[in-house]
């Protein structure tokens, strides 16, 4: 029988079925950072329940830490118990962590490609919504609460109802402005932050192929924010160059091995979904959100919808009152206090990269505060390496140590009351950079332009 | 886990779609190392900014059912959200549809999830601001809910059901099934 890639990495990890209950699900991989996983090693202490696998177990922290160059120091004493007590549970437990002295800390979704501990055909867990991101590498990756992360530590298996599949293709060429992220908020804005709901993606077509590694973890990283439990790309000649000779991939016959089961991971010719769309992107240039949800996104060259366009009238009347903006306009000119680059949408090295291209040889204007954080101190240090912190030092932005950062406020970076913020992150709900603060997701490279003109706009209008 | 039959209450209406959890429980609350002590932040941001936020009015104060739209519980995976509502002491939540990582996650710690249709959401909703002492009864064993002299079927998957009545949760089903996860790892090896 044909089958797609998300069938056969689902059935090949099937450990217990039963009609009338949620199926028990093998996995693989379990990533561990410090907000979601005290509650699970508490809870194992308790019960006195062992870890099954703790060789499948990786941490890092990254939500709670400071990105200061003396981040060492947390000043916040909860925040600080909450790293200490991941420091000590691993500790004790024997899990491998990387903190801040290992040179591979990040966040937990750059950490786990750039070391090659997210491999193709494995399940994937962490408590996190953005675990969908190591779906690009054709791994069954998806966010899981405390308790699901206390079942797989104890049993590495989890309860889950089988989900539905949904093949999204993107097709045509756009325009040369337009990136992975906007590929990703045009699809949001189609199918609607619920649009998802219940499903895991595959995304296929020819503009998926052409994208790098990291391009393909920013689309498959927002998966969520349209109630996908994940999203996945299945591994190519692009997926296995990434991988090689990454420290926890496969070495010599065991990496020949691998590379065929990976590649024959592909969906069959003619395999079902239970649901497929085709997104157009042709002629398609850069996307950013007006709005408190990844769904209110338009095209930069587009004006803002009409509070009858569709959807609950109640939350377009509440998002236009929280922006600070009116139907019918075009966001193109509206002034912006701050600008961030990172998370684990787009903290990633090609990131880094086109923001540099953009800022070399110009300033960040007076009015805007420019923040860029890098995912994992391993995108920092090639960073250091090309020269690209030369470069964002003259422009006037701060470059910073890796974390979450500004993407959900939880550490001392935040986006102060009343101010805008351009940001690469994949959430604009309110409040969430800061309390009160505004949110307009775009690309790395529609940030790094407004940046430079203080003021929301695109590549194209920079001098 | 506490077991679930049936509850009597007050309903709270928050009628709009698309609740994200970064809105039940916001991330600065996200930094301890318990799970307690979340309740009294439910809602923290949406209470601070709205005045009318339905929380901020007393006459909702006693309600243990939540009534919203569509898509309750989006975003963030942070289990911190279910313990939250809980801890306010909300024992159901009734909307159109959930999202998938909220509705795990509550199934796991006790909390409630109804769906029923938009048409009769609204008309929930449009009892519960007319009059805040209407009162609701939820019968999980039944599968039913009866307000206002209607009464109106849920559909529940039986496994989560059985768990809920019975206080049980997954983790004993899990480990009662050691003896397929050892042939599993026997056939595939250990990832």
């Amino acid at each position: 029988m044909k089958q797609n890639i998300i069938n056969k990495i689902w059935n090949t990890h099937l450990v217990h079925s039963k009609a009338g209950f949620p199926e028990m699900l093998y996995i693989d991989r379990i990533l561990l950072h410090e907000v979601t996983s005290a509650q699970a090693f508490a809870e194992l202490k308790n019960r006195n329940i062992p870890i099954r696998n703790k060789h499948n177990i990786i941490a890092t922290v990254d939500h709670s830490i400071p990105t200061d160059k003396n981040r060492i120091v947390i000043a916040d004493e909860i925040a600080r118990k909450q790293v200490d007590t991941l420091r000590a549970n691993c500790k004790e437990t024997g899990i491998t962590i990387y903190d801040i002295d290992s040179h591979h800390q990040g966040i937990v979704h750059v950490v786990g490609p750039e070391l090659g501990f997210t491999l193709p055909g494995k399940t994937i867990i962490c408590g996190d919504s953005h675990t969908s991101t190591h779906g690009a590498f054709g791994a069954l990756a998806f966010g899981v609460g405390t308790s699901e992360i206390t079942h797989a530590m104890a049993s590495s298996c989890i309860l889950q109802d089988k989900p539905k599949t949904y093949k999204v293709e993107f097709k045509g060429m756009p325009n040369q402005y337009f990136t992975a992220k906007d590929a990703i908020l045009k699809l949001i804005a189609e199918i609607g932050i619920g649009g998802g709901k219940g499903c895991v993606i595959e995304y296929v077509g020819e503009y998926i192929r052409s994208l790098s590694m990291e391009a393909r973890m920013t689309i498959c990283n927002m998966s969520i924010e349209c109630g996908a439990r994940a999203g996945l790309i299945a591994p190519d000649a692009t997926t296995l160059s990434y991988l090689e000779g990454r420290e926890y991939a496969p070495k010599g016959a065991d990496w020949e091995q691998a590379k065929q089961e990976w590649l024959a991971l592909a969906s069959d010719e003619g395999a079902d979904y239970d649901y497929s769309i085709t997104i157009d992107i042709s002629g398609a240039g850069p996307m950013i959100t007006w709005g408190i949800n990844p769904e209110h996104a338009i095209a930069l060259n587009e004006t803002t919808p009409a509070i009858n366009a569709g959807g609950d009238k109640a939350t377009l009347e509440k998002a236009y009152a929280y922006t600070q903006l009116q139907p019918g306009q075009s966001l193109i000119g509206t002034a912006i206090d701050f600008a961030f680059v990172g998370s684990c949408t787009n903290g990633r090295i090609e990131d880094l990269r086109a923001v540099a291209k953009i800022l070399d040889g110009r300033k960040v204007a007076n009015n805007v505060t420019m923040y860029i954080v890098p995912g994992s101190e391993q995108v920092m240090e090639m960073a250091q390496a090309e020269g690209l912190d030369k470069i964002f030092a003259a422009a006037g932005a701060d470059f910073r140590m890796p974390g979450c950062s500004m993407c959900l406020a939880m550490n001392p970076d935040k986006v102060p009351e009343g101010k805008r913020c351009i940001s690469t992150t994949n959430r604009n709900f309110i409040g969430r950079q800061g309390p009160n603060s505004i949110t307009h997701l775009a690309s790395p490279q529609t940030v790094a332009a407004s940046a430079v003109l203080g003021k929301i706009a695109g590549q194209e209008h920079l001098a | 886990m506490k077991k679930f039959t049936t509850l009597n209450s007050h309903i709270i209406p928050l009628a709009i779609d698309n609740v994200d959890t970064d809105m039940i429980i916001p991330a600065q609350h996200l930094k301890s190392v318990s799970k307690e002590g979340y309740g009294e932040n439910v809602f923290s941001a949406l209470r601070s900014m709205y005045p009318d936020f339905v929380l901020n009015k007393p006459q909702y104060n006693t309600g243990k059912i939540l009534v919203s739209k569509e898509n309750f519980g989006c975003g963030s995976s942070r289990e911190h959200a279910v313990w939250a509502i809980q801890q306010y002491g909300i024992e159901t939540v009734i909307c159109n549809s959930f999202s998938d990582i909220f509705f795990n996650n509550s199934a796991k710690n006790g909390l409630l999830l109804i769906t029923q249709p938009l048409e009769v959401i609204n008309e929930m909703l449009a009892i519960a601001e007319q009059d805040s002492t209407a009162v609701m009864t939820v019968d999980l064993p039944n599968q039913s809910i009866s307000y206002n002299g209607k009464g109106y079927h849920f559909d529940y998957d039986g496994f989560r059901k059985h768990c809920l009545i019975n206080g049980l949760d997954d983790l004993d089903y899990l480990m009662s099934h050691a003896s397929e996860i050892n042939k599993y790892e026997e056939h595939h090896g250990k990832a």
